[in-house]
């Protein structure tokens, strides 16, 4: 890398002045090609994130955006709200909870998957069921909440006219802050799990053939191949994912939760992007809702930061 | 030996369960879709006859598609909502994305790592949903089928992903015709884009389901029923629980009424089944844009 410096660097500095401005000029197309793009993330990326300084100013709901730059001063009192508030530690528990559920459950699953399907024979077979198991992955959210809402159903759902022949009364799933947070752990796996297998099954696809053939001969049967060959193998990408995932650990599923919610399990479901939601759009409060943005926006980046951080240095590579 | 049938006959039954276990995982995929596409297609008399569980109806009635692909339904509008949003949106994206990725995919590009910086701290940090909805409304976003496409026509991941295939074009390529004296625009047109065909239509692909599944928008910027896209009716649908804000002429229907069920089970299809229909012949693009990104960028 420094070599490759040093060389560039001697027949610049003859004409070091002109040099950028004239390479600039030379590019003058190539920017106008990048403009639109640039010009988008500056409107929609970096003006929104200058508006989070009215998380540290009073703004009235009516204000346009200059009202961003008008408002009066505040300092750091809607934060000392938030965290006084007895809801902070709710939405904060409730985030982390569901999250940490949808990990649990969310993260060997695909794993598990992937190991079953490569072990199955018949290719087609494989193929077929990999493509099923893809299906929940293309549908929407709302499409999501309506299949669960008609499988829940009390009046004919699937999954109660189950629990009557087991002479139970039916269930209202959705509206029970027993039920709530399994539903939405539930139905996060069922549309993540077959998704989740394609990167394990790329790492099998990878394991060099041979190591199974000397196995073969060494005498191990397919439990002690799996054992020994196929879970090694797939161990690295694994940690890197979990790792990632950590890092979203304060998003634990913003619409699914919008969609599926209710006042009647708020207790259990409510979390923070649903909180920023309520308390912005709906009370209008705005410059409160992007305090309690801007602090999940910051732990969220530090997460983000720290466990790329921490995967390189057990040696996997980061995202970047 | 005997250890050695003895294993060989635990696998045989392992085989036989990983079978029975894949079908049985199959059906809880597919299970949920046909008891709504059934639901969707089960008469109000036949209900009546039969109790709720339905697993394959006697009669199959369309009465519930009739109403809702009836022009003057809000469903048949909100799908030329949807699809305006789809065409639009993707062809939009495409376009910013690709010329925004080629740019800098250039190496010798004066502040590129600027601009990649710029992007990528992006996906590091948001201003969050307060500011964003301030700044569509100061632009006069609000009830305008704008909102749905501008605020999120371009998405970093695909710009990496397209960047990243650039670059690994061969300089060569350009060469011949920069000497010619060739436009960047021009050489993008003729010669990079043609080459890229397959990339670009996975691109196109993951921003049009995108726009097809996108409903959150839409739920906060637009008040006008007549401006939402089929999702949000479908959300209120599901939500109000009921299915007569459907159709301006559902009240004066002269033919038997569909059940509330099954008005919302169709409403659940005509979303769905587009996307049934084509994702096995699209996934295998998805797949590819996976691994793609799992490369890092």
């Amino acid at each position: 890398m420094q070599t490759v410096l040093t060389l560039k660097r001697k027949p610049v500095r003859q004409k070091n002045k002109n040099s950028l401005w004239v390479r600039i000029r030379q590019h003058k197309l190539y920017y106008m090609l990048i403009a639109p793009g640039i010009l988008f993330y500056i409107i929609w990326h970096y003006i929104p994130m200058f508006g989070i300084i009215i998380a540290f100013k009073d703004i009235s709901p009516y204000e346009s955006v200059m009202g961003i730059i008008n408002s009066p001063w505040v300092g750091l009192k809607h934060f000392e709200k938030f965290f006084d508030s007895y809801y902070f530690w709710d939405v904060l528990w409730n985030t982390l909870r569901i999250s940490f559920l949808k990990l649990i459950w969310g993260f060997p699953a695909p794993i598990m998957l992937a190991i079953l399907l490569n072990e199955l024979k018949n290719e087609r077979f494989k193929r077929v069921i990999q493509t099923i198991s893809y299906l929940p992955h293309f549908i929407s959210m709302v499409v999501l909440t309506g299949l669960i809402s008609s499988v829940l159903s009390t009046n004919g759902g699937l999954v109660n006219e189950i629990v009557k022949f087991f002479g139970r009364e039916p269930i209202f799933f959705l509206g029970d802050v027993k039920y709530f947070v399994g539903v939405l752990v539930a139905s996060h796996v069922w549309q993540n799990v077959g998704w989740g297998t394609i990167i394990y099954l790329a790492a099998i696809t990878g394991i060099d053939a041979e190591l199974y053939e000397a196995a073969k001969i060494d005498g191990a049967n397919r439990f002690q191949q799996m054992q020994s060959i196929t879970i090694p193998s797939i161990i690295g990408v694994a940690v890197v994912l979990l790792i990632l995932n950590v890092g979203h650990i304060l998003s634990a599923g913003f619409e699914q939760i919008l969609l599926l919610y209710s006042p009647s399990v708020y207790k259990v479901a409510d979390i923070i992007d649903t909180y920023i939601y309520r308390e912005g759009l709906i009370s209008m409060q705005y410059s409160f809702a992007s305090a309690v943005g801007l602090f999940k926006s910051i732990v969220g980046a530090l997460l983000v930061l720290g466990v790329n951080y921490l995967s390189k240095k057990i040696g996997e590579e980061g995202i970047w | 030996m005997k250890s050695a049938i003895k294993s060989s006959r635990a696998e045989k039954s392992f085989d036989i369960f990983n079978v029975v276990f894949m079908v049985l995982i199959s059906l809880i995929f597919i299970l949920p879709f046909w008891m709504v596409f059934v639901t969707s297609f089960v008469s109000s008399t036949e209900l009546s006859l039969r109790g709720s569980f339905i697993m394959f109806p006697w009669k199959w009635d369309f009465t519930a598609y009739k109403i809702l692909l009836d022009k003057n339904s809000l469903v048949y509008n909100a799908y030329t909502v949807t699809l305006f949003v789809v065409v639009t949106g993707t062809a939009i994206s495409l376009f910013i994305t690709s010329l925004l990725a080629y740019g800098l995919s250039k190496k010798t590009l004066p502040g590129k790592t600027f601009f990649t910086g710029m992007i990528f701290f992006t996906m590091l940090f948001n201003g969050g949903l307060i500011p964003s909805y301030m700044l569509n409304k100061s632009l006069g976003l609000l009830d305008s089928l704008w909102v749905l496409i501008l605020p999120m026509m371009v998405s970093s991941w695909n710009i990496f992903i397209l960047r990243n295939f650039f670059s690994q074009l061969p300089d060569s390529l350009e060469e011949a015709a920069l000497i010619d004296g060739a436009s960047p625009l021009k050489i993008l047109l003729y010669i990079i884009f043609p080459i890229s065909i397959p990339v670009l239509m996975t691109i196109g692909l993951f921003y049009a389901v995108g726009y097809w599944n996108a409903w959150f928008s839409a739920a906060i910027y637009i008040n006008d029923v007549k401006k939402l896209p089929v999702q949000n009716i479908m959300r209120n649908i599901i939500v109000s629980n009921t299915a007569s804000d459907i159709s301006t002429e559902m009240s004066n229907m002269t033919i038997h009424k569909p059940t509330a069920d099954s008005l919302k089970s169709a409403v659940i299809m005509v979303c769905t089944i587009p996307i049934i229909c084509i994702y096995p012949f699209i996934q295998k693009y998805f797949v590819k844009g996976v691994m793609v990104g799992s490369i890092k960028g």
